[in-house]
This record gives structure tokens, C-alpha cells and sequence, in this order.
């Protein structure tokens, strides 16, 4: 029923999605060596990327390969190479009893909430009713437009606002990361 | 037709439980923040599959802006990782119990 309904290079999408962001994620969780797990982390941002393509995201699949994978991956990379705990880790001691048991509790119930609430309701916010009369998001050139003009006008306000907030991280990570020179010199004098 | 919303929600569920477990157990800071991306793109993934149902463009405009908000938050998080490392020489969050009482 399912196979016939719909049509085979979607199901083949997300599949290839599906595979991609389970082994990433769980690779970040299961690789003792923080370089790996960096490494893991960019395929599942990777298949992140290829389920926004298939859902017609394509403007945020770019970004999410330009700023994800690009940046911030780019940015962890350097910085654990650049303290060089790249085999220092100790992963596998547990200093409080039953953590993992009960983190996995708590997941397992995460999860089967999610998954219950979808399968009681039309989608996961109840809401069967909301505005499906709009035009479908358009895929392509069209969808750069439609997010440009949504940012730009509905969202003008958040954008100027994380023009501020950029401001304040690079600041910030600057002011963090500076050495402090000047208390020195005046501990020498 | 695509496939049907719920196949990416329930990966999106799926990818939230597996970084919140790894927030949960993990001592390194790196990891840690690793995790938590893990988190922002399943969110992602749900926002990007709620703007296809509903057919509204916002829910991809909410996605642009975690991205931003997620890049400030490495940069200064990272920021702090280096500062605590030059001071510990370790990322491990347990070493941080100084203001425990």
C-alpha cells in the first residue's frame, strides 16, 4: 500500500536520508575519537541536507551544508585539534551508577512519546486544520525567493536581531579566547 | 507524491533521542556540543517537514534563523571550551564541580 502510493525516488530519498543522519548520529555517540565523531557528525548534517532537498527545502539544504558542514564541523575540528584531545578522552568510565540506564529510559520515553502522539492525531500539533490552502513551498530558485521574502518581510525584526546577536558571539568568542597579556605585565611589575 | 510527513517526523524523533542520549552520558565538553547539534537539526528536520504539510514558507524561515542562533552558540561555546581547557587542561564537564555545594 505504502509502495504503491508514492513514488519511488522520494522513498528512495529519505531512505538514503534515513541511513545517512541514523549513522552519523550514532557514530558521534559510539566513536571514542572526537575527530571521528566530528567526522560522524558531518554525515548526518549531510542527510540532513538531503531531506531538506527532498522536501523541497533547497535553499536551507545550501545553507545547511555551507554553515554546518562548513563552519561550525570546520570550527569543532580546529578546536580539538587545536587542544589536542583528540585521544585524551577517557569515554568510557561512568562515574555515576545506572546514568546510562536511566538516560536510556528517559530517551526510550522521549521517543515513544513523540511517536504515540503522532500516531493519535492527523500531525503531531493536533492541528488538522491549519491553512493547507496556501500554495505548496516551491522547490528550486523559487524557494530562495519565497524564503528571501519571508525573511525580509514577516521575519524582518528576528533578522535584524541575529545581526546583534552575531555581533555579540564574535565578540564574545574573541574576548573568551584572547589571552589576558596585560594582568601578566602587571604582575611582573 | 512525497512520502508521507509522519516518515520524517518520526526520524526527526528518532535523531533528537539519539543526541539527547548522548547529552545525557557524554563528559566531554566537544561531544557535548556535538550532541547538541545533533538535537537543532532533528528540530530542523521537523520544521522543514511541518513547512512542506502546512504549506507555509515560515517554517523554513524558523530554520534559518536556528542556524544562525546555533552558529553564535558553537562559536561562543567553543570560546569557553578553550578558555576552561587553558585553565584545566581538560574538557571534561565533571572537572567543573567548583561551584558545587
Amino acid at each position: 500500500m505504502i509502495g504503491a502510493a508514492y513514488a519511488i525516488p522520494d522513498i528512495l530519498a529519505f531512505v538514503v536520508a534515513a541511513l545517512m543522519i541514523l549513522a552519523g548520529a550514532i557514530g558521534v555517540l559510539a566513536v571514542r575519537n572526537p575527530v571521528h565523531a566530528a567526522l560522524s557528525l558531518i554525515l548526518t548534517l549531510f542527510g540532513v541536507a538531503v531531506a531538506f532537498v527532498a522536501q523541497s527545502a533547497d535553499f536551507l539544504a545550501v545553507v545547511q551544508i555551507i554553515v554546518y558542514a562548513g563552519a561550525i564541523v570546520v570550527l569543532f575540528l580546529f578546536v580539538i585539534m587545536f587542544l589536542g584531545v583528540d585521544r585524551t578522552d577517557p569515554v568510557r568510565v561512568e562515574p555515576l551508577v545506572g546514568q546510562r540506564a536511566l538516560a536510556g529510559v528517559g530517551v526510550v520515553v522521549t521517543i515513544g512519546g513523540l511517536v504515540a502522539l503522532l500516531a493519535s492525531s492527523h500531525w503531531v500539533t493536533g492541528a488538522i486544520a491549519v491553512s493547507t490552502s496556501g500554495h505548496p513551498t516551491p522547490g528550486g530558485a523559487g524557494n530562495v525567493r519565497a524564503v528571501g521574502t519571508a525573511v525580509f518581510t514577516t521575519y524582518l525584526f528576528a533578522f535584524e536581531a541575529t545581526a546583534a546577536l552575531l555581533i555579540i558571539a564574535v565578540v564574545g568568542a574573541v574576548l573568551l579566547a584572547r589571552r589576558e597579556r596585560r594582568m601578566d605585565r602587571e604582575g611582573e611589575a | 507524491m512525497n512520502v508521507p510527513a509522519a516518515w520524517y517526523l518520526v526520524l526527526a524523533a528518532v535523531l533528537f533521542g539519539i543526541g539527547s542520549f548522548g547529552l545525557l552520558t557524554r563528559r566531554s565538553a566537544l561531544i557535548i556540543f556535538m550532541c547538541l547539534e545533533l538535537l537543532l537539526n532533528a528540530v530542523n528536520l521537523t520544521f522543514v517537514t511541518f513547512a512542506r504539510t502546512l504549506r507555509d514558507i515560515g517554517g523554513q524561515a524558523a530554520v534559518f534563523f536556528v542556524m544562525v542562533v546555533a552558529a553564535a552558540e558553537v562559536t561562543v561555546g567553543l570560546g569557553i571550551v578553550v578558555t576552561v581547557f587553558r585553565r584545566r587542561s581538560s574538557t571534561s564537564v565533571d572537572e567543573l564541580s567548583e561551584m558545587k555545594g
